[in-house]
């Protein structure tokens, strides 16, 4: 295949997450992925056999391509996300890189946030290990929809079919229950570069897709089917049109999509209006769809101001100033329930307090203990939260973009916990 | 069962025709309608939050797509923020007058500041009179921001650019000294954007992060926008310098026993002439850069940029010290 066909960019995108430890290979994969597919280029090759020489190897070490910062390379560790992009013929791919050996948690939270697939990496020699099981159960935390499972060192354990499939089965056993779209089990060897892009020779006996296959065939996940919702980033000052009200809102639509004359609500008012017109630079719109930045211009004076959020009439969220959500806690400094908060959840930021911590979630069995006062880093946790104002919320496993949030902290304004809405009040 | 045969039984249950149907016209978007979204709601979303921001314009081809999403964000109204210039009094002259032409065209205010006007009063002291000002730009901008009070600067850095890049934040928190800390950067999920900052803090924004240099022509042929003559094909005095076409200007002449030949070339990035090399090509209209950069085989800064040569972390080492 020429370099030119494989850089071509394709029609869609999917974000990928993968996790796994340092003793994985997961440089190393990350790295033959982004050489077979020729996404390296010749100079950054150069570079990695010299940095391979100066460290001593030979050849080239895959994994230097992906280890970006001074410590990583010394260390041979990865700290942080890191992303990477390449695409096929099929398909564009934003990588998101995440390290496994300490803050896992939090780097893979933040990377599995975007992602439409994550990786899974594990080593044949060591099968199915607790971190293995933690990495999945945050991925089905997320509601990432598609899994593929690396089965990495093939090589190591003489490409034996029966380890292959004994580690296969038991990792469909493991996430049976955890609601996952599709999931892919691969054998491969990311050094000798079997099935991760070239099938090889060494795997006759497998017959599924390889890796890449994988990647550039898992269905994006569709931001368009679910509920309307816009959440007004700033009001134009200029005005659209004749009518002394028709300021534009602009924001993006983070779900749904809406067509002129559609009878939209702005929350937490619940003032009704039309949509009168769609607006870009470009020229306005009949209708727009998830993805999109716009300016929606609406047909009567309402009071609307950033932080509102505009849905459909007939498709509203729940209004609520208490509720339920996960804590994934990502700061340094433990939650401390008598200070306050900043929620912020779509444009809206809010004061917040929390009310009750009800569990955590035991890192080794992510069973649920209750009892504790606090959440550190890295704790995934239950709480109960309330905000100085009712805002419109839905169940993260309903609208992933409506229940969401982050948590800042008031006085370092550092970002300290990701937090997915589980309860709402009922509505009515 | 042989590879080949493994591949097919695999298309047989393509996943892809699960995939869900088309939702309508005008719908689902482009690549380059969702990173242009995906940019423009980045941009709205610090400026709501930011006191007083400011966008980084070079006159540079990552620059110009920055302002062309400024406007999709932002008109009819004006920006809501000054275009701010760290000239190292180094530039292509090319570029410098298409910055000003391009910042009167669109009506907004330029600010420079100028790395000469930090060494003339002693803020910047060079080793060597000849050495690159490029690193200076720090002190400069640092300088610029204090004086301003600006609390988020928006910059056209891509993460596809340079390893150190691919770790760093859509939003970019910057110490009081303005420097960046790679261990301790604040987590971004979802689409949400934490870009709040404390007096005398800082960020830096980078909108562009998830384009690549392909990404970033096809949109200015897209968009019909006018980039400075030299990054299309002419002819231009070099040298061979290790692999690289030193240009050859009255900042930087020959070395001793270096010949000065005539080449047809282009440039991929233009930053300080004392840094920055062109690439031999033909290239002379949009498509041809857009099909040589398709098929290239060398990265955007390892053809032109002598400045990340000198050790593996120089971009992480320069960013620690509060360049862009």
């Amino acid at each position: 295949m020429s370099a030119t066909l494989t850089r071509l960019p394709a029609a869609d995108t999917l974000r990928v997450a993968t996790s796994g430890s340092v003793d994985d290979g997961k440089s190393t994969l990350i790295g033959r992925l982004l050489y077979d597919t020729k996404a390296i280029l010749a100079d950054q090759l150069a570079t990695v056999e010299r940095d391979t020489a100066r460290r001593g190897g030979s050849g080239m070490d895959l994994a230097l391509l992906t280890d970006g910062l001074t410590a990583e390379r010394e260390q041979g560790i990865t700290i942080d996300v890191a992303y990477r992009y390449f695409a096929t013929p099929r398909r564009r791919f934003i990588l998101a890189d995440t390290p496994g050996h300490e803050q896992y948690t939090r780097n893979m939270v933040t990377g599995t946030s975007h992602a439409d697939l994550a990786i899974i990496l594990v080593d044949a020699r060591q099968g199915i290990l607790p971190q293995t099981k933690r990495h999945a159960a945050l991925v089905a935390l997320l509601r990432t929809p598609h899994v593929a499972l690396a089965v990495n060192k093939m090589d190591l354990v003489g490409f034996d079919r029966a380890v292959f499939e004994r580690l296969r089965d038991e990792f469909l056993a493991l996430t049976a229950s955890l609601g996952f779209e599709s999931v892919t089990p691969v054998p491969l060897s990311a050094l000798e570069g079997d099935m991760v892009v070239d099938r090889g020779t060494n795997l006759d006996w497998y017959t599924g897709p390889t890796l890449l296959q994988v990647l550039e065939s898992a269905a994006t996940t569709r931001h368009i089917d679910g509920a309307f919702r816009y959440p007004v980033q700033l009001v134009s000052r200029s005005r659209f049109g004749e009518r002394a009200d028709s300021r534009g809102y602009m924001g993006r639509i983070e779900s749904g999509s809406v067509r002129v004359g559609d009878e939209v609500r702005a929350w937490p008012s619940g003032v009704a209006a039309k949509v009168a017109q769609i607006v870009t630079l470009d020229g306005t719109l009949e209708t727009a769809g998830a993805g999109r930045s716009v300016s929606l211009i609406l047909d009567r004076q309402v009071d609307v101001t950033r932080g509102d959020l505009l849905t459909h009439a007939h498709d509203a969220p729940v209004l609520a100033s208490e509720f339920a959500a996960r804590l994934a806690w990502l700061d340094n400094t433990p939650l401390d329930p008598r200070r306050a908060y900043l929620v912020k959840h779509g444009t809206a930021v809010v004061k917040a307090k929390i009310v009750a911590i009800e569990d955590r979630l035991d890192i080794h069995t992510l069973q649920p203990i209750a009892g504790d006062t606090t959440l550190s880093a890295n704790d995934i946790g239950r709480v109960r939260l309330k905000t100085a104002r009712a805002l419109p919320l839905d169940p993260y496993a309903a609208v992933r973009s409506n229940g969401s949030f982050l948590l800042i902290d008031e006085a370092t304004l550092a970002t300290v916990a990701a937090g997915l809405v589980e309860e709402v009040p009922q509505r009515g | 069962m042989s590879a080949a045969t493994a591949l097919h039984a695999f298309k047989g249950s393509d996943p892809i025709s699960r995939m869900g149907s088309d939702p309508g016209p005008g719908l689902l978007l482009s690549h380059l309608d969702a990173l242009e979204s995906e940019s423009i709601h980045i941009l709205r979303e610090v400026v709501a939050e930011a006191r007083n921001p400011a966008l980084l314009f070079s006159g540079g081809k990552d620059s110009i797509v920055m302002l062309r999403l400024a406007e999709k964000a932002f008109r009819p109204d004006r920006f809501p923020f000054p275009l701010l210039h760290i000239d190292t009094e180094h530039n292509f002259d090319e570029v410098i007058a298409f910055r000003d032409q391009r910042a009167k065209e669109l009506g907004e205010k330029l600010i420079v500041r100028s790395v000469g006007e930090s060494i003339r009063t002693g803020r910047v002291v060079l080793r060597r009179p000849d050495e690159s000002r490029n690193v200076h730009q720090s002190v400069t901008l640092l300088d610029a921001i204090q004086e301003h009070g600006f609390d988020a600067l928006f910059g056209g850095a891509r993460r596809d650019e340079e390893k150190a890049r691919a770790k760093e934040r859509v939003i970019s928190h910057r110490n009081e000294f303005g420097q960046w800390d790679p261990r301790n950067q604040r987590p971004e999920l979802w689409n949400l954007y934490n870009a709040r900052v404390a007096p005398g803090e800082h960020l830096r924004v980078f909108p562009i992060s998830n384009w690549t240099e392909l990404d970033v022509w096809q949109y200015i042929r897209r968009e019909n926008l006018a980039v400075p003559s030299i990054y299309f094909a002419h002819e231009r005095a070099v040298v061979d310098r290790n692999g690289l076409l030193a240009p050859v200007t009255a900042l930087t002449p020959p070395r001793a026993g270096e010949k000065a030949v005539t080449r047809t070339v282009r440039f991929r990035t233009v930053g300080d002439i004392t840094c920055t090399c062109p690439v031999a090509s033909p290239a002379a209209t949009l498509d041809e850069i857009i099909a040589e950069t398709a098929a290239t085989t060398i990265t955007e800064r390892g053809a032109t940029r002598m400045d990340d040569q000198t050790s593996e972390a120089s971009m992480e080492l320069r960013k620690k010290e509060g360049y862009f």
